[in-house]
């Protein structure tokens, strides 16, 4: 995934596009991630002044959501459902196949090119196991395919 | 009294004028609609058991202790969300509901240390006591699982602790920091079992935190602790009493352990802050045993011999032998006296009464003159009287708040929490300040208007935003014709429709656009409910007095006077600041703002008092200062007020000092003003006084004791004791006589007696048989005087102007951590948040005089010069600078000038013309060296 490499005068401008609107927290902070890949925390006290919040009201929100990062990204992002219906269909083996190549889930791949982070459900039961490849699903997902992905 | 425990009802109250009738584990109860079942079960008595409930904070329904059953209702509803229906059969306790709790409780206590036995909330836990309410014997999951057993201690506030172990995230600390203090500085980080408690992922002391110590009250375990708790144990009785900081006067209670104080609590039942405090009355107290404080009386010849310590008897024959001298030599007027907002009204009311009829003068003069004589004068002669319209939970329902030169966040921060309530709300704010105070945009607040106006322009603001209201139709005719005079009203509508009042042409004196002006103006018109709220910004200036009757006039034109959620009020900057004007502290007014020249008046004073008073008015502070220069005024007695740090014009404050022959000074501390005085009587802390404190709402508060004096006497016991040796007797057995002459002597104190006040809490004068219980909103039917009286105002220039020598205007104001110049706070934690004055310059301002952020810089004026560090921010415009003056080294007050409000000397420390150039050197220590230097002397 391309992102853009964080400035704080970039990432203001996308917090000053949200600001006005309803609710504008979520939006932000998802706009900051789309754009740049993470959430750079010593922003937080000028996110927080630019939606008229406290500081602590951002720093919640960031931590409670498990998807926002506080840490740039790898080139290539791999989430993977550990949730039921793809432990049915075999995804407790795509993890162990996955760490013996190299792919932890929960961590950073060993060539430091691909974050692996297990997620719970993607909708995508039917077709599981289930997995987003750079933000792009895909089903019937082996470690093998993945691998494969991210390293082409 | 052993130690209170305020009960604590789990949900705050309801106003309904519907009630609604329920039976609760059998009994029938009536509550207003909306109150919670827990509530309406705690008011019969029975305590449903509760964690994350408590009656300051709205119900959040997260603990699911306090579940109840109620016949019809399927499950098992949590009692502080449910509101109470008619007809409902609630129980609170069953086989059923026990079973629950208990299992509940244990999932708590296996996270939670198993150290009761040496916590230092043992004995004062709300966890243990639910431990206990529930029937925990046993803890089935034991502890070996995932915990927080390990979770580090953030020991960085100086005054308490989080140790994140023992925290069992029930959200009453994040709520009170967002509910009851309004700063949301807390929140839950994460999620599910790694949820915590968190100042916004930093340590408390980085953080937004201000340190007002609510969420620590609102912690139901030890993790959010008093150090002091900590260090010395729970506390085992509770004095009452008031805060001796800002106009506020928060009721609080003194934890004792034996004789030592522990903490300072906050009231829930206190009138003025109803639970809530700030960093300074909770926890800024340890002055009153700071190793600095002095104790016992001191003399010497002259200011350069080295004091001598000696007993009270020979300091006050001393006294008053070379006060008598002074007089035989110089005159009966050649000496006078200042009194201090600092004391309580009855050691005011002595020392003024010392002056008039011991030094048979009317010299008598209070520190009042340096911050708020405008308003007395101002809403005398518009209102009747000199005081604050209404009380602090007026600002409740107010739908449109004009703050005018106040910083109420970090000058009156209790009352800035009930505002910050009511703003966020759905209340508009305007703002008249040249600075960018926090209110203007903090957090869920924002301001709808910022009239950034020039300093000294305040009476060409509130002009423009009268002309607006009187020119678009927007004044309030009824209540004009009812209520005020018609000719003073048909001479001010003439006066105010002048085109010089425009909008367009305020412009240009004041820097404002005209637009936001007529829009601030007609938001202010057009409510229901606009209140105008002001402080030092509006008095301290050279139309102070013309500013305070501009805002009466913009009150009355518009109908905002008489009822809740309107009014004038004035934010007091000292505890009892009102109380000393009260008590007769000013040369020309007896107790009550009653004149001296008024026969009938005096004739009762000098029956009561047995000797004759003298009918002209006496000297003001900055005439007896002048009239010591010129060699006429030798002799002073300073009671609690250090006027070489805060008066104006520090050099010829000094110049003066130096002149007399006999300088008096009563104080804890040797302050900078004590390096002028032959005789130093040693004061009392507030911990050590017994009386009475009147605040900003005109609510007289007692102050309790908690301990004798620590310099063996009464300052009020010091005051008649030299009266008697000037040869005038005075005699009282305690306090309370004093106020009972308050009362017999001032009609307005009529009904106020200690007896009257440890029954009722507090009352706001007038309390007299009309009103026992006192009078929180003014002017109801009709205004003191009769009619409310419009006053022609127009806007004058003040003499002090920028010029190419001195292209910048000053301002000065405080912050919230230290008060005035910081004799106290400068003695205790709260030097960490403030270790030294800063002087706050426009980024564009610095460049061109290559000044850089953290530096110092001299800045000079046309009367003096001192050295400040200069921080760059874009609060204060271009042209504008503003400093603190909490510490005696920057001198802020060695730059001021003498210029002063027209009616009544209040100085103008708001606008002074200065220039600031690169400095090398750090602060000049002029003041503190005097100081260290007393010191020094005392110690050999």
């Amino acid at each position: 995934m391309k992102y853009l490499t964080w400035t704080d005068e970039a990432a203001l401008e996308v917090v000053r596009e949200h600001a006005e609107k309803p609710g504008p927290m979520l939006l932000t902070l998802q706009a900051l991630q789309e754009r740049f890949g993470y959430v750079e925390t010593s922003l937080l006290p000028s996110i927080a002044k630019e939606l008229n919040v406290s500081r602590a009201e951002v720093h919640g929100v960031l931590t409670y959501y498990s998807d926002f990062r506080t840490t740039p990204p790898a080139s290539r992002q791999i989430h993977l459902c550990v949730a039921e219906a793809c432990q049915a269909l075999g995804v407790r083996d795509v993890v162990k196949e996955l760490a013996a190549a190299g792919y932890e889930v929960g961590e950073r791949s060993k060539d430091g090119a691909t974050d692996v982070v297990g997620v719970y459900c993607l909708g995508n039961c039917a077709l599981g196991p289930a997995a987003l490849v750079d933000g792009n699903l895909c089903g019937r997902v082996s470690a093998k395919s993945l691998v494969a992905q991210v390293t082409s | 009294m052993t130690l209170l425990h305020e009960p604590d009802l789990g949900t705050p109250a309801v106003k309904s004028d519907i009630e609604v009738e329920l039976v609760i584990d059998g009994m029938p109860t009536r509550v207003p609609a909306g109150t919670s079942v827990m509530r309406a079960a705690a008011l019969l008595g029975t305590a449903v058991p509760k964690l994350c409930a408590t009656d300051s904070l709205e119900a959040f329904g997260s603990c699911r202790l306090c579940l109840v059953e109620i016949d019809g209702k399927k499950g098992t509803p949590a009692s502080c969300t449910t509101p109470c229906e008619p007809g409902m059969v609630v129980h609170t306790q069953t086989p059923k509901l026990e079973k629950m709790r208990r299992g509940v409780m244990e999932l708590y206590i296996s996270d939670h240390p198993l150290d009761c036995l040496t916590c230092p909330a043992n004995g004062d836990c709300e966890l243990q006591d639910m431990a206990g309410v529930v029937g925990l014997r046993d803890v089935r999951y034991g502890l070996e699982g995932a915990n927080h057993l390990d979770a580090p201690t953030d020991d960085s506030n100086p005054y308490f602790s989080f140790d994140e172990s023992k925290c069992i995230a029930c959200s009453r600390c994040v709520r009170a920091c967002d509910e009851v203090q309004g700063t949301f500085a807390l929140t839950i980080e994460g999620r599910g079992f790694d949820s915590k408690i968190s100042p916004g992922g930093t340590d408390f002391m980085s953080s937004d935190c201000v340190s007002c110590g609510a969420c620590v009250q609102a912690c139901p375990t030890s993790t959010l602790q008093e150090k002091t708790v900590i260090q010395i144990g729970i506390p085992t009785r509770t004095v009452e009493t008031t805060c001796a900081y800002c106009g506020v006067g928060c009721s609080f209670k003194a934890e004792l352990k034996g004789n030592e104080l522990v903490r300072m609590v906050p009231l829930k039942s206190g009138g003025a802050n109803e639970g809530h405090s700030c960093v300074k009355g909770r926890f800024a107290w340890g002055y009153a045993s700071h190793p600095d404080r002095q104790l016992e009386p001191m003399v010497r010849e002259s200011i350069t011999d080295p004091w001598r310590k000696v007993s009270w008897n020979e300091a006050i024959t001393y006294a008053a032998t070379r006060l008598k001298d002074v007089q035989a030599k110089y005159g009966q007027q050649s000496i006078g006296g200042i009194s201090s907002s600092r004391c309580t009204n009855e050691e005011v009311f002595v020392v003024q009464k010392m002056v008039r009829a011991a030094f048979g003068n009317n010299n008598i003069d209070t520190c009042a003159r340096v911050c708020h004589s405008p308003t007395g004068y101002g809403l005398k002669q518009t209102f009747g009287t000199s005081a604050g319209t209404q009380n602090f939970a007026s600002v409740a329902k107010a739908d449109v708040i004009l703050l005018i030169g106040a910083n109420p966040t970090d000058a009156h921060p209790v009352f800035a929490s009930r505002m910050k309530r009511r703003l966020r709300q759905g209340a508009k704010l305007i703002v008249v300040d040249p600075r960018r105070i926090d209110l203007v945009r903090t957090a869920h607040i924002k301001a709808e208007h910022h009239l950034q106006l020039l300093p000294g322009t305040n009476v060409a603001i509130v002009n423009a935003l009268a002309h607006v209201a009187a020119t678009e139709g927007l004044l309030d005719e009824e209540f004009i014709q009812t209520r005020t005079e018609e000719k003073a009203f048909r001479d001010w509508f003439e006066f105010i429709k002048k085109p010089e009042n425009s909008p367009e042409s305020v412009e240009a004196i004041s820097g404002v656009p005209a637009s936001e002006l007529r829009a601030a103006a007609r938001l202010f018109a057009t409510a229901n409910n606009s209140a105008i709220y002001y402080g030092l910004g509006v008095t301290e200036h050279s139309q102070g007095s013309t500013m305070v009757m501009g805002m009466a006039n913009l009150a009355m034109a518009t109908g905002n006077i008489g009822r809740e959620g309107v009014g004038v009020n004035p934010l007091r900057g000292q505890n009892n600041v009102q109380g000393a004007c009260d008590m007769g502290s000013f040369p020309h007014e007896f107790s009550g703002y009653r004149h001296v020249s008024d026969d009938t008046v005096r004739h009762q004073f000098e029956e009561l008092w047995g000797t004759a008073l003298q009918a002209e008015p006496g000297l003001r502070i900055p005439n007896m200062l002048d009239s010591a220069i010129d060699g006429e005024f030798k002799g002073i007695f300073i009671h609690g007020e250090d006027i070489a740090q805060s008066d104006p014009n520090t050099k010829h404050v000094k110049a003066a000092l130096g002149a007399m022959e006999c300088v008096i000074v009563q104080d804890l501390f040797l302050n900078e003003t004590a390096a002028f005085a032959h005789v130093f009587f040693p004061g009392t802390s507030f911990l050590e006084k017994d009386g009475t404190f009147t605040n900003a709402e005109r609510r007289i508060n007692r102050v309790r004791p908690i301990q004798p004096p620590k310099t063996g006497k009464h300052e009020w016991e010091i005051v008649a004791e030299l009266s008697q040796a000037l040869g005038y007797p005075m005699q009282y057995g305690s306090s309370a006589e004093i106020m009972d002459e308050i009362a017999t002597s001032t009609p307005t104190f009529a009904g106020v007696s200690f007896a009257h006040l440890d029954k009722v809490g507090s009352v706001q004068w007038p309390c007299n048989e009309e009103n026992p219980v006192g009078t929180p909103t003014m002017h109801v039917d009709g205004f003191v005087r009769g009619l409310g009286q419009f006053m022609v105002t127009p806007y004058v220039a003040t003499e002090e102007k920028s010029n190419r020598k001195f292209p910048l205007l000053l301002t000065t104001g405080r912050i919230l951590s230290q008060y005035n110049v910081g004799a106290q706070t400068r003695r205790t934690e709260n030097v960490n948040w403030y270790p030294e004055d800063l002087l706050e310059m426009h980024e564009s301002d610095a460049e061109l005089r290559g000044i850089v952020d953290g530096s110092f810089a001299t800045l000079s004026s046309r009367v003096g010069e001192t050295v400040m560090k200069v921080t760059i921010t874009d609060r204060v415009p271009p042209g504008v600078v503003y400093s603190t003056f909490h510490y005696p080294t920057s001198g802020a007050n060695v730059v001021t000038t003498d210029y002063s409000d027209w009616a009544t000397n209040c100085p103008e420390y708001k606008v002074t013309a200065v220039e600031l150039r690169p400095s090398i050197k750090p602060p000049q220590e002029i003041g503190m060296a005097a100081a260290d230097l007393g010191l020094e002397l005392v110690n050999e």
